[in-house]
């Protein structure tokens, strides 16, 4: 503890890029104490709180320029993902649709806790995912998409953006880690989807339309869709019910998290979630084969294969939006390790 | 069509009123505009540039703005639901007609070049970050996120704010800050505008009139 506020009273001095400390109370950084005054919770005791370092901050450092360049490259695929339109991206998202504060923000999913938690076992693929295959998967689920191969320059400058963001951070840290993924507010009893619709019109709609279509103008991306075919498809982490609540709790509407009561932000994630999109790549051909493989390790919390507003059942089509064709993810079903596994 | 969903939504969740409602899907005529803007031109100007003016009010730059977002401010003026004395005034002169009309006459006029914001390289800087980046540490989302990839408006809801004169834009955010404008949506520019420094609405003031919109 000692050690790390003099870290901090370094850092504040000299403006180091990339703090990370384990949370004490008398050393909150300013972007924490901002969270804090906006109704986040503090760190708790021994929580990891890693502030990722700015574009600034990296103009500054003492990197290889060409390193540099590659790490600019990223920030620029991660926030204008659409320039991979048609290759690797076949819906209307960003990373940073998501990932607000171009992948830093504490609260949603900040993208450096994946650069010093992996290479890790994950349930999802049930293998062991590094950096790179992580990152696949966000293209083949929530950016509906192709991923770029790995080893290839844009999976490289994606990764390294990943990693300069994680400077500082302790590998494979001990410690739980401050403002992690979208974290759920505690589940209501009761779920409403007219309760969520009428919150949706009235809270969402204005950006991201009725309809959920999201805004493009003029060719050009500008709010994300929260369902159909410009979406995210039935693959993506944030069709679980849980995970849209927790986005939706801790960062919409834009720049008013944690406006919306735990009630509404479940209502219009169930609302939500309970819209079409494209297939899930992991599709059998089958819905209700599909819920049956992947319902424990994922599907279980989603509303896939569950009975729709209209008595339909979700997600029991072979749409795949703009992708046009099935395209299988390579990491599902790829039997890695297998010599290993057998000892 | 899109940007007619936009208005739907808006006008059901500001509760607008059904008149106010009717009133915005009146469709203008810039012609007849023209001749109901006889009063606006002292101040916005024959070109709708506007005028910056410095230490004053500053009078913003109306050519190329959206038709219907110009259409509302004018009912919220005339509704008391945006405050200025003389636009007030003014608008209360206009019909629902009228005001169809001059928002299209304005809108079709190329968009003009803005002033004001003479501030230093550092403080430009810095109004750059918060226009296309925004400042999380302070949770300061980019202006970029709501009024589009170069700042120049989406639908009908955000109104564009490149190459808008400083003088302008600086009185809106600190109409915002101290609850004098309230006429946003959800309040979408208010919680932003509360978190900004006066230094910070300054640099993307400047920054903001420093960009030039190239005209369709």
């Amino acid at each position: 503890m000692k050690l790390n506020r003099t870290t901090l009273a370094v850092a504040s001095a000299t403006v180091v890029a990339g703090i990370s400390l384990a949370a004490s109370a008398e050393t909150l950084h300013p972007a924490v104490e901002t969270l804090v005054e906006m109704g986040y919770p503090a760190p708790l005791e021994g929580e990891l709180v890693h502030i990722p370092p700015t574009m600034a901050d990296l103009e500054a450092s003492d990197l290889h320029p060409e390193t540099k360049q590659v790490i600019r490259r990223g920030y620029d695929l991660f926030t204008n993902t659409q320039q991979l339109r048609g290759e690797n991206v076949y819906n209307d998202m960003n990373c940073s649709s998501c990932h607000l504060g171009e992948g830093r923000q504490p609260f949603s999913a900040p993208v450096w806790a994946a650069a010093v938690t992996l290479p890790n076992y994950r349930g999802k693929n049930d293998h062991v995912n590094n950096l790179e295959e992580r990152i696949a998967g966000c293209f083949a689920y929530s950016m509906n998409g192709v991923p770029p191969e790995y080893g290839s320059d844009d999976m490289l400058a994606l990764t390294a953006y990943h990693q300069w963001l994680a400077k500082g951070a302790p590998m494979y840290p001990d410690q739980p880690i401050y403002g992690r993924g979208f974290p759920a507010p505690d589940r209501p009893d009761e779920l409403s989807y007219e309760n969520g619709e009428a919150l949706y019109v009235e809270n969402c709609a204005i950006c991201h339309s009725e309809d959920g279509s999201g805004y493009y103008q003029n060719g050009e991306y500008v709010f994300p869709p929260p369902w159909g075919d410009g979406s995210n498809n039935w693959g993506a982490g944030i069709v679980r019910v849980h995970t849209a609540a927790g986005f939706i709790k801790n960062n919409m509407p834009l720049g008013q998290p944690l406006s919306l009561s735990d009630q509404e932000a479940w209502d219009i994630a169930y609302y939500m979630s309970s819209q079409e999109r494209p297939q899930d790549p992991r599709y059998t051909g089958d819905v209700a084969e599909t819920l049956e493989r992947f319902g424990p390790s994922f599907h279980r919390t989603s509303l896939y294969g569950q009975e729709g507003p209209n008595g339909e059942i979700l997600a029991d089509h072979a749409n795949w939006g703009e992708k046009g064709d099935e395209v299988k993810p390579w990491n599902i079903g790829q039997p890695r390790f297998k010599e290993l596994k057998a000892q | 069509m899109t940007s007619k969903r936009i208005t739907g939504g808006l006008g059901l969740l500001l509760g607008v009123g059904l008149a106010a409602g009717q009133a915005m899907a009146l469709e203008g005529d810039a012609e007849r505009g023209q001749a109901a803007a006889g009063t606006c031109v002292a101040c916005h100007q024959a070109d709708g540039s506007g005028m910056n003016v410095p230490g004053g009010e500053s009078w913003p730059r109306l050519a190329g703005m959206d038709a219907d977002y110009i259409a509302k401010q004018l009912h919220d003026f005339k509704g008391g639901r945006r405050q200025n004395a003389s636009m007030m005034a003014f608008a209360n002169m206009l019909d629902d007609q009228q005001i169809a009309d001059v928002a299209a006459y304005y809108s079709e006029m190329p968009v003009t070049a803005a002033q004001g914001g003479d501030v230093d390289d550092v403080l430009l800087a810095r109004g750059e970050q918060l226009a296309l980046r925004g400042d999380w540490d302070q949770y300061i989302v980019s202006c970029k996120s709501c009024h589009g990839p170069r700042n120049e408006g989406v639908g009908d809801t955000f109104p564009g704010i490149a190459s808008q004169h400083a003088g302008y834009i600086e009185k809106q955010l600190r109409a915002w800050q101290a609850d004098e404008r309230g006429n946003d949506p959800q309040n979408l520019m208010g919680a932003i505008a509360k978190r900004m420094s006066d230094e910070d609405i300054t640099a993307v003031a400047a920054w903001l009139a420093s960009q030039a919109v190239a005209s369709e």
